[in-house]
């Protein structure tokens, strides 16, 4: 305690009261809050084991940040999600860099989160006091799959949406409820545009507010119950001579966040990621593949048909999902070091050899089956082609509108020119879309026949007299034509 | 007593003191610079409406300059008219007036009426343009006449490349006798 107060001390009257940081300082405590930070005992000193948890804090504020910068351009609907990612890839500045950084961040992310877990299952760092520690670290790793597999859908290129197509059909595999979920997931039977706006909300605003408030208590449990330091140290009450998380973790850390920074750096300039052709859902050829982390799941899958699906879908992933979960209640020893931990050992290695395994399966069976090597072969021949296409824009629907006038009926297109050379085109717009002077024309025909209309053209009623309408005094074949124009106006 | 040892522990501490923070102004410049060069793309990203020009008019060819060359009278033509706005592109068509001014110069008209909007054909009879609408005539040059215009028909700007006429269609505010752009 009298240790604590005179460290306050020392900084209330260090060579920092002065200036800018002193004013700060006597504003806001900064400098105290940072010592608090900083300040953390680690018992048994820094080591290279502990850099993972601050290197997934890392990419998380990178792909927060990133994220954000792609929504400037990026639109949430099936119409526009494609052409504003390849705008964002082939035509703004930076877009294809910071776009990689996004989506290779997310590997990184679950590569790091793999490489934490690892460390803390392996160090038995879970072990005293330290469960809702766990759940909450749990949770967090649920919810990164989770902005993995939403944020994939989002290019809607042929990639994304039949991953996606084939991520929310395994849902369906769930007994009684799975069809319902799925359907919930996609907004509908079939995957579209409802589909995006779910997982734009689910990515942007749900998932990224509870990981927020996640991080935040992680971190806190993690205070609270204090380093868990090396394999021989005593969960409860550590004993080991312990040193400050500043300067040496500090380093230790930020050297993680270097690698990181120079590896995705160079990784999304050299190899920036990739944009297929837009999604094409009756491309019934198309062999969908998860993103690497998903396919041991996507293999396990396959394995598990029939009556048999509830055991490989349900039951096991629901088991093995509860033990995670309740590690820290089972495990209840105070033994670390890995070693005379047999049992948590072998389970860990059979995890990893099980996902490794299937991993490696899918891409084995892909690779020596010559019809699915040959289509994923000619996918990415696709990609590569669109990737090099130069960005084209895409066609505003009122421009289609005025293009579809180029009609094949030459009575129709007469009336065009007619429709323009008498000027109807002033009041009621090109292509009969309507202004604010007369209303719009579109699907007329379905409120006039043409007989109707000849009769208005010749006798506008009082109304449309009052608007501005003049009659219209045409030879009858000329009238005919701007009749068939006007009627074909949808 | 404990004041006593406080201060004999910071005299001590004090060289380890300065270390640590001379290690934290270099941790910290090093991060500043980290930033700021990772803010770079992020900025080139956000500013790419500023580097380079994201909603434009493109110029519309008319055509040939040779084919207007005999023309003794306006000719009317329709221009396609593509209008850039970031990933979307809109496509219209409009109809310009092709004719010459006071020295023979090739000029360029919008046939959009500046009293009201409509669409003004030429009348080949009387030589002049004719509003539809309210009956402003114009000149074939498009200088004003008669009727309820307050200005002369609205000139494009033209210009030709490679033997093509291209014009940059626009719009102007109508009811008012001084030509004014509205986009």
């Amino acid at each position: 305690m009298s240790g604590e107060m005179s460290r306050a001390h020392s900084s209330a009257s260090g060579p920092r009261e002065s200036g800018v940081w002193g004013w700060l300082n006597r504003r806001t405590g900064v400098d105290d809050l940072l010592r608090g930070a900083l300040d953390e005992p680690i018992p048994g000193g820094a080591r290279f084991a502990y850099i993972f948890g601050s290197g997934l804090l890392f990419i998380f504020i990178s792909q927060v940040i990133t994220g954000v910068f792609l929504a400037l351009y990026y639109v949430p609907s099936a119409d526009h999600a494609h052409t504003t990612v390849a705008y964002i890839t082939k035509t703004v500045t930076a877009g294809s860099f910071l776009r990689s950084l996004h989506a290779y961040g997310a590997s990184a992310m679950v590569v790091v989160l793999f490489l934490h877990l690892s460390q803390t299952y392996i160090y038995g760092s879970y072990k005293g006091r330290r469960e809702l520690l766990w759940l909450s670290g749990c949770v967090l790793f649920a919810l990164v799959l989770a902005m993995a597999f939403t944020g994939y859908l989002l290019p809607w290129d042929q990639r994304a949406y039949f991953a996606t197509a084939v991520g929310t059909n395994a849902v369906s595999e769930i007994p009684w409820i799975g069809e319902s979920i799925k359907r919930l997931m996609r907004g509908g039977t079939e995957m579209g545009t409802l589909t995006i706006s779910k997982f734009f909300v689910a990515h942007v605003f749900l998932i990224p507010a509870f990981i927020f408030a996640l991080v935040g208590s992680h971190i806190f449990l993690f205070r609270k119950a204090g380093a868990a330091g090396p394999v021989d140290e005593d969960p409860y009450q550590p004993k080991q001579k312990s040193e400050l998380f500043y300067p040496r973790q500090v380093l230790m850390d930020l050297s993680l966040t270097a690698l990181l920074i120079i590896g995705l750096g160079l990784l999304c300039f050299f190899v920036p990621m990739q944009l297929g052709p837009p999604a094409n859902p009756a491309d019934a050829q198309y062999v969908p593949r998860p993103e690497w982390y998903y396919l041991p799941i996507f293999q396990w899958l396959k394995y598990w048909h029939g009556s048999a699906a509830i055991v490989g879908v349900l039951v096991i992933p629901t088991l093995l999902v509860l033990a995670i979960l309740a590690l820290p209640f089972l495990d209840r020893s105070v033994e670390r070091r890995p070693w005379k931990r047999p049992a948590a050992m072998g389970a860990y290695a059979f995890v990893v050899f099980m996902l490794l395994g299937l991993g490696l399966r899918s891409q084995y069976l892909d690779r020596h089956d010559s019809g699915v090597a040959q289509q994923l072969a000619k996918q990415k021949a696709d990609e590569d082609e669109y990737a090099r296409k130069p960005f084209d824009p895409e066609l505003s629907s009122a421009s289609l509108a005025a293009a579809n006038v180029t009609l094949a009926d030459p009575l129709a297109a007469k009336g065009k020119t007619i429709f323009e050379g008498q000027s109807c085109n002033a009041c009621h717009g090109d292509g009969g879309v309507g202004t604010a002077a007369a209303p719009a024309l579109l699907g007329i025909n379905k409120k006039f026949s043409p007989g109707q209309l000849a009769e208005l053209f010749k006798h506008p009623t009082a109304k449309m007299n009052a608007g501005g309408m003049p009659p219209i005094d045409l030879p009858p074949d000329d009238l005919k034509a701007l009749i068939a124009y006007v009627e074909s106006l949808k | 007593m404990t004041g006593e040892t406080d201060l004999s522990a910071a005299d001590k501490s004090a060289p380890r003191e300065s270390r640590r923070s001379f290690l934290a102004a270099l941790l910290g410049v090093g991060s500043v610079f980290v930033a700021a060069l990772l803010s770079v793309p992020l900025i080139r990203f956000a500013l790419f409406p500023l580097i380079r020009r994201t909603t434009e008019l493109k110029g519309s060819p008319v055509g040939e300059l040779s084919e207007f060359a005999s023309s003794t009278e306006p000719v009317m033509r329709t221009i396609r008219i593509e209008q850039v706005d970031g990933w979307r592109k809109a496509v219209s068509e409009k109809a310009v007036y092709v004719t010459r001014d006071g020295q023979g110069q090739v000029r360029v008209l919008t046939s959009i009426c500046p009293h009201l909007g409509c669409t003004v054909p030429w009348n080949k009879e009387k030589k002049e343009f004719t509003c539809p609408c309210h009956g402003a005539t114009f000149a074939p040059d498009g200088s004003r006449i008669s009727g309820p215009s307050l200005r002369g028909m609205d000139t494009l700007q033209a210009s030709v490349e490679n033997g093509q006429l291209l014009v940059q269609f626009q719009y102007f505010r109508q009811l008012v006798s001084d030509k004014e752009v509205i986009g």
